[in-house]
């Protein structure tokens, strides 16, 4: 039990100045991969049953191999805020502090390996 | 975590059912229960009204079943035309006004519970404080720095036109109580209402405090839970849309930014 002002207890500690920047990123970063998307799902879709040599071949062009990197890149930050979004919806305390952490460090880590493949075959 | 299932003491159970009246127009209401006075779980009771002797709205028939049935059913009531917005409840699962909400819109057997995701104080009564609070703490006034002018201050028809589709929100907070977001983080999270109340005053030409009123809301809470879901304008007795007010809020914020 606090003994708070139901209007303190409205007002909360204020406002943190943020989320702008937040909601401009995942529009932004939403229209690229509305772009990017369709272009990696049909690279990926026609190296999809080829030989290893051959997909290798692929995705060491210039075009195939920094699309990918962008998709990584964007599709990976662009997943991360959006997770973070939704842990802040359904969870609270210390559980939303671990799960938003986890959600971050995940997509920096698959961003991380994907970018690590994608030098070792195109270069 | 979020609780997707109701707690022990909260789970509805079967209520009295109260004798049924002679006739061939009585329908059947289902209404939710509570009291904090004997420590019982909530339950749904089951009344018979005759509609022959009914008036046409579900607020009519609360009204009757409340003088001539029960006159332990509590609930709040007071314009009953649609102004005063304190008969806000949730009826056949839509949030609306009782007191225009027409039974013949109502299919089966009327269900009527209160607001949803708010405490309860007694049956059909939710807790509005912070609900209220939040509305206060918008600042749902006129905000001006410059000296007061002799006569009044001036609007031009334009801007005043853009106050429409604002103003007449009674603050029934049936658009609040139906959004997920406002449920699940409605301590931080103003709400639909709130926020068309504070869209209402920065949209306002004769208010001086649109830059405080802008950083006072942007906030990862306050604001940006609105996910566009929509739940807000599609239950908004009044007609209006909380959620493109809102939208227009963010398109300022980005505006200050971008």
């Amino acid at each position: 039990m606090r003994y708070l002002t139901d209007r303190k207890r409205a007002v909360g500690r204020g406002s943190a100045r943020s989320g702008t920047q937040h909601m401009w990123f995942m529009h932004v970063s939403s229209i690229a991969l509305a772009i990017l998307i369709p272009f990696w799902v049909y690279i990926f879709g026609s190296a999809l049953g080829q030989g290893h040599d051959q997909v290798l071949a692929t995705f060491a062009k210039p075009f195939p191999s920094i699309l990918t990197g962008l998709v990584l890149v964007v599709g990976m930050r662009h997943f991360a805020a959006g997770a973070q979004t939704m842990i802040e919806d359904y969870s609270h305390g210390a559980t939303r502090h671990a799960l938003v952490i986890g959600a971050i460090s995940l997509s920096y880590a698959v961003m991380a390996t994907g970018l690590y493949a994608l030098v070792r075959i195109a270069l | 975590m979020v609780q997707f299932t109701l707690p022990k003491n909260s789970k509805v159970r079967t209520g009295k059912t109260w004798p049924k009246p002679a006739g061939k127009n009585v329908r059947k209401f289902q209404i939710y229960r509570w009291t904090p006075d004997d420590g019982e779980n909530p339950r749904v009771d089951t009344y018979f009204v005759d509609m022959d002797t009914c008036g046409p709205m579900v607020l009519d028939a609360l009204i009757k079943i409340k003088n001539e049935i029960d006159p332990t059913l509590t609930f709040r009531r007071s314009c009953r035309e649609g102004i005063c917005g304190s008969c806000a409840m949730n009826i056949d699962g839509i949030n609306t006004l009782a007191c225009i909400y027409g039974l013949d819109e109502v299919k089966g057997d009327v269900k009527i519970y209160p607001l949803p995701h708010m405490p309860v104080i007694r049956d059909l009564i939710p807790d509005l404080t912070h609900f209220y609070a939040q509305h206060a703490s918008i600042m749902p006034w006129l905000e001006t720095k410059t000296n007061r002018p002799a006569k009044e201050w001036r609007q031009s028809i334009e801007d005043r036109k853009k106050l429409d589709g604002l103003y007449e929100c009674v603050m029934c907070a049936s658009c609040s109580t139906s959004c997920p977001s406002y449920w699940w983080n409605g301590d931080k999270y103003l709400g639909p209402a709130a926020l068309l109340h504070a869209y209402r005053w920065i949209i306002d030409s004769r208010d001086e405090a649109t830059p405080e009123r802008l950083d006072a809301l942007e906030d990862p809470f306050k604001l940006y839970r609105c996910h566009t879901i929509m739940n807000c304008a599609k239950t908004c007795p009044k007609g209006l849309n909380p959620a493109k007010a809102i939208s227009e809020i963010k398109k300022m914020m980005v505006e200050r930014v971008v």
